[in-house]
């Protein structure tokens, strides 16, 4: 008898445990799998995010009953940020929900790559906002890809305008020595070739310096900066507990913490705090600012957190985390909205998602009405163009918050385009891909 | 109960020195074959046959390979996931450069490489033993990283140092349509790649761990495998009577490394798709470590135990904690707990069998043969 009960037991656990598809015909339910990562060393950028882009979508089921009628609805998958358990995540959820997964957010360059692939062959629209491989930008090789909003050499352009704006102009740049502090995976690695690009056009030199996953270790990367390289410039190019360490790293050394430039991984809350004084007067890149005073990220804290239905600990609302989600939150959301005023109010598949993300945009006025004026800059999608030309911002941290410096500070087109071009085409030759139809970047693929 | 050995007489000695003596055993093992070969292409589902099975197929594989030079030869390494990377971005070079080979031969191949490349950093093994071994082994760890991270034609000149798999058929492109070997044509399906069915990865991962697993069972019941445990277990004794120190520890590294290399092939070919340094880092090593530890040294068997409760348990506990912890508990809460029962799931079973899952299987199977008196 005991024997049977156990088993049964164990049987009952089981059949409660095994994913089941959702097959709910009566509520129209749009699905997103959330590959988030509350634990490890990027657990900052992984709850924050989230916690954001989860909190507008239940802002819009709570205020607005859903997008026209139709709830959006997620589940979680811890990834811990390691890419092996991001699949398994991708492959679990895909094909939960009506249609399956409507777009998938890895939040993690490393996971995208192990993505690219198979979304393409599932056809899942992947949103790499801020991140990922950059030459998916060329929508006409990587159909299902969107590193929306600004990729990552676009970003690299801008912060090396904004170091010539600090020279006095992109001409004064000639023979100054710029250190590249990167994180040693394909994240961190993503920007090197635009460097090199750069650093021939302007004539300033550059140098790369690897840090190891998790990031702990920069004694001697730093020693080497401070004392034999002597830069003018640091860029940071960290991710995690990385940010504070190079930071603590460079004011034991006594480099300057006003010289170190970080990318937009670079830049939250979570990064400055844990490295105190250190901090004071770093700069870092954002397609966002951090703040709470922005209307939408009031509502969130009336409505969502009032209701008691946060993702995230109030006290992290307005963080730059938080605010990244948010924003990713109103272009997924935007996007399902323009695919319905083609398809209908209903639930999109994968296909017709694209197909919103394709004609993706989200003018001033738009922002301005969605409560987000000042949180975003105005945004156009293409076929061609998946990134959207989304200008850059920069901040200081004063110790207690981040000060915007800058005005948005547009990318240099110029330089990244035809790097994308060759890369993406050098990808579809080892790929055996054919681009779709039309082939200068910006014109209609048909 | 059903596991008795009554009435099983051996007349040869071939039946005598089967793998499996028994007829219960040999049961067992073709029941498990034809399950694991018909099931999870049945059940159609991509999650079961992708992120679950092939993945433990492959760690199961490179946990074997360690197994062989840790468990058998005592050896302890922390260059496995040096050792899967070499076959790893080999195969893919191979494949991409050479695309008239099969697949399989291009495993086979890279295994070749892992295993040269196993030799040369092996050599530290005839000076130093243990701890200081494992430290001398992580050099490969290192090196071997820094050179696929920093040689761009090694991921074909790759922005972000990414491999990813070419689409392959079984046969290569001499069997395609209208090559010398067409013949081959109607049986050449696709087997890596965003094209290839996931079916077809399945099945032709666990061929190869299959073929792999059954030789190495051989191999560690020869004169190989005597000879590796005689250096494990007292080498001063075993070079004494005869064993030659230098080849069988060389040999147990190429081995090892042939199995790591395979592994790291079909991580990149059949399961992820592509790769990056970063999926044969010093983490890969451990985890690998680990599960032999957790499986049991010195026990074919054990590698795969302990590959399945590495690779399953995390997914297993994320899926009870999501269904179970629907509203009750925070996502962040949930993430933690998961970790925090990993853990104690790890110190509970090393505890109460500090000889890994491999020994527990032995005990179980020693009181059913005993049943229903077991002492």
């Amino acid at each position: 008898m005991k024997l049977k009960s156990i088993v049964l037991s164990l049987t009952a656990m089981v059949m409660s445990v095994v994913p089941f598809s959702v097959s709910q015909a009566q509520d129209m339910e749009q699905f997103f799998p959330a590959l988030v990562y509350r634990t490890g060393p990027y657990a900052a950028g992984g709850s924050g995010f989230f916690g954001g882009f989860e909190d507008y979508l239940a802002l819009l089921n709570l205020r607005d009953g859903g997008i026209n009628g139709v709830k959006m609805v997620w589940e979680e998958c811890e990834t811990a940020y390691n890419s092996d358990r991001g699949v398994e995540c991708y492959e679990r959820l895909k094909n939960q929900g009506e249609h399956g997964a409507t777009v998938v957010h890895p939040l993690s360059t490393g996971i995208t790559y192990r993505l690219i692939e198979r979304a393409t062959a599932d056809k899942i629209p992947v949103i790499s906002m801020g991140y990922g491989r950059t030459d998916a930008t060329n929508g006409k090789v990587f159909p299902w890809i969107f590193p929306l909003i600004t990729n990552y050499w676009s970003q690299n352009t801008a912060k090396i305008k904004y170091i010539g704006m600090q020279e006095g102009g992109m001409g004064n740049l000639q023979g100054k020595k710029i250190a590249n502090l990167h994180h040693e995976s394909s994240y961190g690695k993503e920007t090197i070739p635009v460097l090199n690009v750069q650093a021939e056009k302007y004539g300033f030199e550059v140098k790369h310096y690897p840090v190891a996953h998790p990031g702990l270790d920069q004694k001697a990367a730093w020693l080497d900066i401070a004392r034999r390289y002597k830069p003018d410039y640091v860029i940071l190019r960290g991710w995690g507990v990385m940010n504070p360490t190079a930071l603590k790293e460079a004011a034991r050394v006594g480099y300057p913490a006003d010289k170190i430039v970080g990318v937009w991984w670079s830049g939250a809350e979570e990064d400055v705090i844990p490295a105190g004084k250190a901090a004071v007067g770093y700069v870092a890149a954002g397609f966002h600012p951090s703040g709470s005073d922005f209307p939408v990220i009031a509502e969130m804290l009336d409505i969502v957190h009032g209701a008691g239905q946060g993702n995230i600990s109030p006290q992290r609302v307005g963080t730059i985390y938080y605010n990244r989600g948010v924003v990713a939150g109103i272009v997924t959301t935007e996007a399902i909205r323009i695919a319905q005023e083609k398809y209908g109010t209903k639930v999109l598949s994968g296909e017709e998602m694209r197909w919103g993300l394709e004609n993706l945009s989200i003018s001033a006025e738009r922002i301005k009405e969605l409560g987000a004026d000042g949180l975003m800059a105005p945004l156009t999608v293409t076929c061609a163009d998946h990134e959207g030309g989304g200008p850059v911002k920069f901040s200081r941290w004063d110790g207690s918050k981040w000060v915007e410096v800058t005005d948005w500070i547009e990318t240099d087109k110029s330089i990244v385009d035809p790097m994308i071009m060759d890369s993406s085409m050098a990808y579809a030759a080892e790929k055996g891909i054919t681009p779709r139809a039309g082939m200068s970047m910006g014109s209609d693929c048909g | 109960m059903f596991y008795r050995e009554v009435g099983q007489y051996k007349s040869s000695y071939p039946a005598d020195q089967a793998i499996f003596p028994l007829t219960n055993d040999r049961i067992g093992v073709i029941l498990i074959l034809l399950i694991a070969y018909i099931w999870p292409p049945l059940s159609g589902s991509q999650y079961l046959m992708g992120p679950i099975l092939t993945q433990l197929l492959v760690f199961g594989l490179a946990a074997l390979g360690l197994n062989l030079l840790t468990g058998y030869a005592g050896q302890v390494s922390l260059g496995t996931g040096g050792f899967m990377a070499v076959g790893a971005f080999g195969c893919y070079n191979l494949v991409l450069r050479l695309p008239e080979i099969p697949l399989v031969i291009d495993f086979i191949l890279a295994g070749l490489m892992a295993a040269a490349v196993g030799v040369i950093f092996g050599i530290p093994s005839l000076r130093i033993k243990g701890f200081y071994l494992a430290v001398a082994t992580l050099a490969s760890q290192f090196f071997l990283l820094w050179i696929f991270d920093h040689v761009g034609w090694f991921t074909n000149y790759d922005p972000a140092g990414v491999a990813s798999a070419p689409t392959q058929t079984l046969f290569g492109s001499l069997a395609h349509e209208g090559g010398p070997l067409d013949f081959l044509a109607p049986i050449d399906v696709i087997v890596s790649g965003p094209n290839a069915t996931p079916e077809a990865k399945y099945i032709l991962t666990l061929s190869v761990v299959v073929v792999l697993a059954l030789l190495a069972k051989n191999l560690v019941r020869g004169m190989t495998g005597r000879a590796w445990m005689a250096i494990r277990d007292f080498d001063i004794a075993a070079e004494i009577i005869g064993i030659r120190p230098l080849r069988t520890k060389l040999l147990a590294f190429a081995i090892s490394s042939f199995y790591c290399g395979v592994a790291g092939a079909l991580y990149v070919f059949t399961y992820v798709g592509n790769a990056d340094t970063e999926a044969f880092d010093l983490i890969r090593s451990f985890t690998i470590l680990f599960m032999i530890i957790i499986g049991g040294l010195g026990s074919i068997m054990g590698s795969f135990l302990g590959a399945a409760f590495i690779v399953l348990l995390p997914p297993f506990l994320n899926i009870v904690a999501s269904n179970l912890g629907e509203g009750t508990l925070s996502g962040a809460a949930l993430a933690n707990l998961e970790l925090i029962v990993y853990g104690g799931t790890i110190v509970f079973f090393l505890a109460v069998e500090p000889l890994g899952f491999a020994r527990m299987w032995q005990i179980i199977k020693e009181k059913l043969r005993q049943w229903p008196f077991p002492y």
